[in-house]
Order: structure tokens, then sequence, then C-alpha cells
């Protein structure tokens, strides 16, 4: 049988945050959009419970509020240093939060993906799931013109191809357009869905309503390696995870399992947890590259947005507004070059890096440059200052009959023992220049 | 041929959860499927119409998001779809449901004469297995249930060989069309549409038949109060599953970790101290005649 040949404006690869926010953008300007899924539905290959920043997706749907399937807007984010047996930690908690419109919002990853996915077919866009891209179509001048999907007849045309297919993306790979992701730029999480009643949730963090709560740790229950815990409550469960170097945890043979499981038995986090039933386990990647790690990000008829990109600002957690404003801005530029009447070859793909230059991803990825680099050498960091911060904080909260003075003494040893006065200062200058 | 093939939208057991408090089914977020033997049923019926010719036509009762099961087999291959749906059919039980799929099948048949229903052998939902009989009755159709293999299809003599799965062995069967096969899952694992055949889907209209269009003529047999069957009640097995309980062990001592472990066995079942006892006063009587 002959097949017509399919023919559109651009095809979306990936329907995640960052597709989606592209798709959405283009079809909603009227332009013939495909976008393919590989996933049996969008939101079925993503990992549960995350923060969804509100800023990003007001300027893609400024009024997603009304529909969208948000679990809790946070008022209280808890910093915790962690030891085997405690922590130490900081609460911020504002009311100001509870103002709206709200600023962040626990979400759960599966059900957001799908409305988000629901306004892009609305705006206009073909979506198909179940189609994998396994490779990008070029013409001889090497011009990216379409992609090929693993099903028979499976050649698709377009004008431009955005590549939006997550961090280990294979399509780039495959086709050249970026080299495979290292084991030290990348960290595995995972995360856990923890269910029990509202009202437990309620009255363990204090929360009224849909206030929510995040806590962020560090220390101890990353066993040494570069990583961060992670507990978000949701309506009527609980997110927690934990994300390490994937080098890191080739080198101490750890598995992610073993490193949730200990996080889920801490003392300080058990009881929070207890009694919940847990629903999904998911484990995923994170580029944690951080700005050196960023591949080319456009070419001949394509381009690269979020977790493809490396668009992640791991201290801060941020990914999927990274992936939604990278969508967002790959979208525009071609809107800006469709309407102009000029092709999207690499010299006009351009303006899209030069959109990324001005907006917060580039700036707080340059910004946060030197942190992937000055963890991975500088292990005091994970290794060891938790823990004597909490040995310090026991020995000054503990009443024993010493005196302030020999403790703060003791205290300051501590320290001085593990690392010397200037490798403390200097520590504390790598931390000032690498977030300047 | 013209093959009509009856397909339901289920919950994918995979996904079902139980809420831990309230012990209700948690539908929120738990995907759609269609009923998996419901797809050896589509296999065959396009493995008939690729060597045959013809085409096949799947249909479903269901509410309208039950569009979105249809659209999954029109991206299988299927050539066309039809969704019956009318708020009257909704509580519908087997013998309710087999009437508004006959009536409708009866409808399509006068477009063109119908020489193959097929249905899966039961769904996963209800596991009633009745449907497909009910409808083959009604429309005085030969009646094959749990088949496992299409063997052969003359359609000039209008005739069907099939194997069905009997107890204790198979059966090789042949009956004459029309007829109507409830389908087993068998060899013939569903085909993956190619691309064109997804594009197809995603933009296919799918026909929507209400109670006027489907044909139906007795408004008493469809829905709730077509529905004989009373659930007098539902109830899960009873979780069985005890806490684990751990017993510490300490490599130096292991005999210690051993005794614990009786300890706590003696003390749950007390049945088995009362064996061991026995055993130990047959032992011993033993050694006495020794
Ligand atoms: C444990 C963990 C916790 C996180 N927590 C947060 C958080 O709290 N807040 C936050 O903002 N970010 C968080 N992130 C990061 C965030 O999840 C990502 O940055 C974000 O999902 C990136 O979006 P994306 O659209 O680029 O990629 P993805 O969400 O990964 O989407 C890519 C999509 O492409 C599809 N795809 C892949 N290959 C193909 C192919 N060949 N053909 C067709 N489709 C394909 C995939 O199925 C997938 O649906 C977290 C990540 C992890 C792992």
């Amino acid at each position: 049988m002959n097949q017509p040949t399919e023919k559109f404006d651009v095809i979306v690869v990936g329907a995640g945050p960052a597709g989606n926010a592209a798709a959405y953008t283009l079809a909603k300007a009227g332009k013939k959009v495909l976008q393919l899924e590989r996933g049996e539905y969008p939101g079925s290959k993503n990992v549960q419970g995350a923060i969804l920043y509100a800023d990003a997706l007001e300027k893609i749907i400024p009024d997603f509020r009304d529909s969208a399937p948000l679990e809790r807007h946070v008022v209280e984010q808890r910093m915790w240093l962690m030891e085997e047996q405690s922590h130490l930690g900081t609460h911020f908690r504002s009311d100001q939060y509870n103002q709206q419109p709200g600023n962040r919002y626990t979400i759960i990853r599966a059900r957001f993906d799908k409305w988000f996915s629901d306004q892009v077919q609305q705006a206009g866009a073909l979506v198909l799931c179940e189609m994998t891209v396994t490779e990008l179509l070029k013409d001889e001048s090497g011009r990216v013109i379409g992609v090929n999907v693993d099903r028979e007849n499976g050649r698709i045309y377009a004008d431009a191809v955005i590549l939006a297919d997550g961090v280990n993306s294979l399509v780039a790979s495959r086709a050249g357009l970026r080299e495979d992701i290292k084991p030290a730029a990348v960290a595995l999480g995972v995360k856990e869905i923890i269910f029990m009643p509202k009202e437990t949730i309620d009255a363990r963090f204090n929360l009224t309503g849909q206030e929510g709560a995040v806590i962020e740790m560090f220390g101890s229950i990353s066993e040494g390696m570069v990583g961060t815990g992670f507990l978000y409550t949701n309506k009527d469960s609980i997110s927690v995870g934990i994300g390490c170097m994937l080098s890191d945890m080739k080198q101490q043979q750890t598995t992610p399992v073993e490193l949730l499981e200990k996080l889920k038995r801490h003392p300080s986090v058990a009881p929070l947890i207890a009694g919940g039933e847990t629903r999904e386990y998911a484990a995923h990647l994170l580029p944690e590259g951080g700005y050196d790690a960023l591949p080319k990000l456009y070419g001949e008829g394509w381009m690269l947005v979020g977790d493809s990109a490396g668009f992640l600002n791991a201290v801060h957690r941020e990914g999927s507004n990274l992936a939604m404003t990278t969508g967002r801005l790959a979208a525009e530029t071609l809107l800006e070059l469709f309407a102009a009447g000029q092709p999207a070859s690499a010299s006009n793909l351009a303006r899209y890096q030069a959109r990324l230059d001005e907006s917060f991803v580039m700036k707080d990825l340059k910004k946060y440059r030197k942190i992937p680099g000055m963890l991975d050498r500088q292990r005091q960091f994970v290794a060891d200052y938790p823990g004597l911060l909490n040995q310090a904080a026991f020995n000054f909260f503990s009443v024993d009959g010493r005196d302030k003075e020999a403790k703060e003494k003791e205290i300051i040893a501590s320290f001085r023992q593990r690392r010397s006065l200037l490798g403390l200062l200097g520590d504390a200058f790598r931390v000032w220049r690498a977030t300047r | 041929m013209n093959i009509v093939v009856c397909i339901k939208q289920v919950p994918d057991s995979t996904h079902i959860r139980v809420h831990p408090v309230t012990n209700t089914i948690m539908r929120q977020g738990v995907p759609a499927v269609i009923n998996p033997y419901d797809l050896f049923a589509i296999e065959a019926a396009l493995q008939i119409r690729d060597t045959h010719g013809g085409k096949v036509t799947v249909i479903t009762m269901g509410p309208p998001p039950a569009a979105v099961a249809l659209r999954k087999a029109l991206a299988y291959g299927c050539d066309e779809a039809v969704l019956i749906t009318d708020k009257i059919f909704s509580g519908a039980d087997t013998l309710a449901t087999s009437y508004v799929l006959a009536s409708a099948i009866a409808t399509l048949g006068k477009e063109q004469p119908v020489d193959l229903v097929f249905t899966g052998k039961q769904t996963i939902d209800g596991d009633t297995a009745q449907v497909g009989p009910g409808i083959a009755k009604r429309l005085n159709l030969e009646l094959l249930t749990y088949v496992s293999k299409i063997v052969a299809v003359n359609r000039e003599a209008g005739k069907i060989q099939v194997e069905r799965r009997a107890e204790g062995g198979v059966q090789l069967l042949e009956t004459r069309l029309p007829a109507l096969i409830t389908m087993l899952e068998g060899t013939n694992e569903i085909r993956f549409g190619s691309a064109p055949d997804m594009f197809r889907a995603a933009r296919a209209e799918i026909r929507t038949w209400d109670r006027e269009s489907a044909g139906i003529e007795d408004l008493k047999k469809v829905g709730l109060k077509g529905s004989p069957t009373v659930v007098s009640r539902v109830f899960g097995p009873t979780p069985r599953a005890e806490k684990a309980q751990q017993i510490a062990f300490d490599p130096a001592a292991p005999q210690a970790a051993t005794d614990a472990l009786l300890e706590k066995v003696l003390a749950e079942i007390p049945k088995v101290g009362k064996e061991l006892e026995r055993h130990k006063v047959e032992a011993g009587a033993g050694a006495n005649h020794e």
C-alpha cells in the first residue's frame, strides 16, 4: 500500500514537561505539531512526586491553577544536615506562602503530565503515545528533516524537530548531536510514594488545608557520596527519595534501594512516614553536570530542551521549571522564524541560544557552574561537615556539668582535627566563590 | 469476511490499588486497558481479514471514555469502530449487555451481513464469560467458546475450524458461519500496529450509537432495569499476612539466634511444641527398648 507521507511543522519528541511546554506553545499559535511519546500515556514513564515551580508554568498556561492536579502549596521548607542519629536543621515557614497565587506546589508527576498533555491536545497538537523515536532523518546536507519511529513505515517529516526525550536522550546521542552522558555528570534518584490519611500528614507536619512542607536532607544519608535526600508532602501521600552521583554509586557499589531504605529508617525520618503504605517506587537519572556539561543545544533543524540538554539546577532541585522554560523558549524561537518565513537553520536557531542566555536558566546554571566539580573534589562538604555540625550541636545542647567555654573549644578542636584551619577557610571561600 | 469484535475497557489490574484506610478500590490514576482476552480476539479477527479480505469492526458498550479502547483497537489495525453509549445502558449486567451488543451487531448486519463475531473468553473485571454466549443465542449464531486457535476458514463452504481447549485435551471443531467465537489467551499475541495505523487511529471518527441508532427495541431489557443479577455481597480474601518479626543474629553466637527462633515458633504455634514432645517420648520409648 502506498502510504501518504506525514509532514508537520514541528515534531516534538517526548511528553515530559519540556516537550509539553514546547508542543503547547506551538500548537496554541496554530502550528501543525506532532508530539511523540514512547510511554503508554504521557506521564507513564515519569518519576512520581515532585515540586512544581509555578512561575515557569504560568508563563505558558497563565490560569493553570484552575485545572491542574496540584497536591499542596509549599509553606514550609526545612533543610536538614544529617548524622546517623540526629539532624541539625533550619525551618523556614511563612504565612506569606498562603497568599494567592501560590509559588511552589507538590505534584504527582503521572497525574500532572497527563493533565499537561490534555492541554497540549486541546491546543491542537496531535499526540501519539507508544511511538518511540529511534533516529533522526537527515537530508544529504545533514539537516534534520524528521524522525523514524519503531513501527513499520515509521518515517515522519517536519520542518524542525525538538528533542525533549529526557536525560539519556538516546536519539540525540545516536544522531551524534551530543556525547553519551558520563556517570560523573548524572545522579541516580530513587523515590517512593507512601500513602497515609491526609489528617495524619497534617498533624505530623503541622499543616492545615492545602498547606505542604518540604524537607531537603544532606549528610550521612548519602554515605559520603555527593547526594541529597528529600521528602515532600502530597495530599494523602508523602514522596521520599534520595539521589547520588552515579559515578559514586558505582564506586561504592551501593544500590539506590539500600540508600532509600536507610533514609527511611533514619530516626528523624521514620516517625514521619510510619504506618504509611508504599505504592510506587521509581528510579530515574538526573543530569547534574551543570553548565560545563551542556552539549550543543541546536543545529540544522533541531533543538534540545529540558533534561535532554542537561538543564537542571542540582543545587536548588529545580528541573521541571528549566524543562518547561527551555521548551517554551525553543517553541518561541521557531514561532519567530516561521512568522518571518525563515527556515530552522543552525544560524537562525542561534536565537534559541540567545533567549536561553537571557533567561534565568543559563544565568543560574552559570552561577553554580563550579558546584558539581567542587563537591566531587572536596568530599568534606558531604562527608565531614554535616557530622561535625551535628556533634557540635549535640555537645552544645547537652547539659553535663562542663562549662560552655570548654565545650566551644572542644567543638572547634573537632573541626580542626578533621580539617586544618586553612582548609576550613578554604572551604568557606570555595562555597562563596561557587555560589557567587 | 465481515467480522465484528466486541471489546471492553477494564481497569488495568496490574495498577489497581486498594485504599489502605477505606479498603475501597482506588480508580484514580488507574489506567484503563482493553480486556486482555479481547486482544487475542482482535488479533484472530485481523489474521482472518489479512488472509481472506473484508473488514474488522470493533464495538464496545460503555461510557464515552471507552472510545480510548476503540482507538487503540484501530491502532492495532481494525478498520472501523462503534461506541455504543447511552445513559440508560448504565448498570447493565451480562444479560442486558449481551442484549445491547446483539442489537448493535444486528444493526451492523443490516449494512452488510456479519460472518463472524469475536469476544474475549471473559473480562478480567467481571469474570462471568456470559456475554459471548448471550449474543450468540440472541442472534442465532453458532457458538464456539474457549477457542485457543483458528485452524482454517473456508469462505466458499461457509465453515470455520478451530481448536478449543477443553478439560483434559484440545478439541478440533468445525462449524458453519455465521458464528461467534470466544477467544482464550493463545499464541496469537496482539500485533504491533504500523505508524500509519497509529495516525489513522488517532484521527479516526469513532461512530457513536445511542439506544436508537444501535437499534434497541425493548428498553426494558437494557441497563439496570434489564439486569436481573443481584450482587448480594462483595468480599475480599481475608489477608493472612502478619507482621514479620526480626531476630537479631550475632555471627559469633549462632546458637542464640536458633534458640530465639525456636522459642518464637513455639510461642506462636503451640501445636509444634506438642508434636516435638510426642516425638521425644517416642524416641525415648524406642531407646528404652534397645
Ligand atoms: C528523583 C527525582 C526527583 C526530582 N524532583 C524534582 C522536583 O522536585 N522538581 C523539579 O522541578 N524537578 C525534579 N526533578 C527533575 C525533573 O524530573 C526533570 O528535570 C524533568 O522531568 C525534565 O523534563 P523533561 O521533559 O526534559 O524530561 P522527562 O520528564 O524525562 O520526559 C521525557 C519524555 O520523553 C519520553 N521519551 C524518551 N525517549 C523517547 C523516544 N526515543 N521517543 C519518544 N519519547 C521518548 C519519555 O518517555 C518521557 O516521557 C527530579 C528528578 C528526579 C529523578
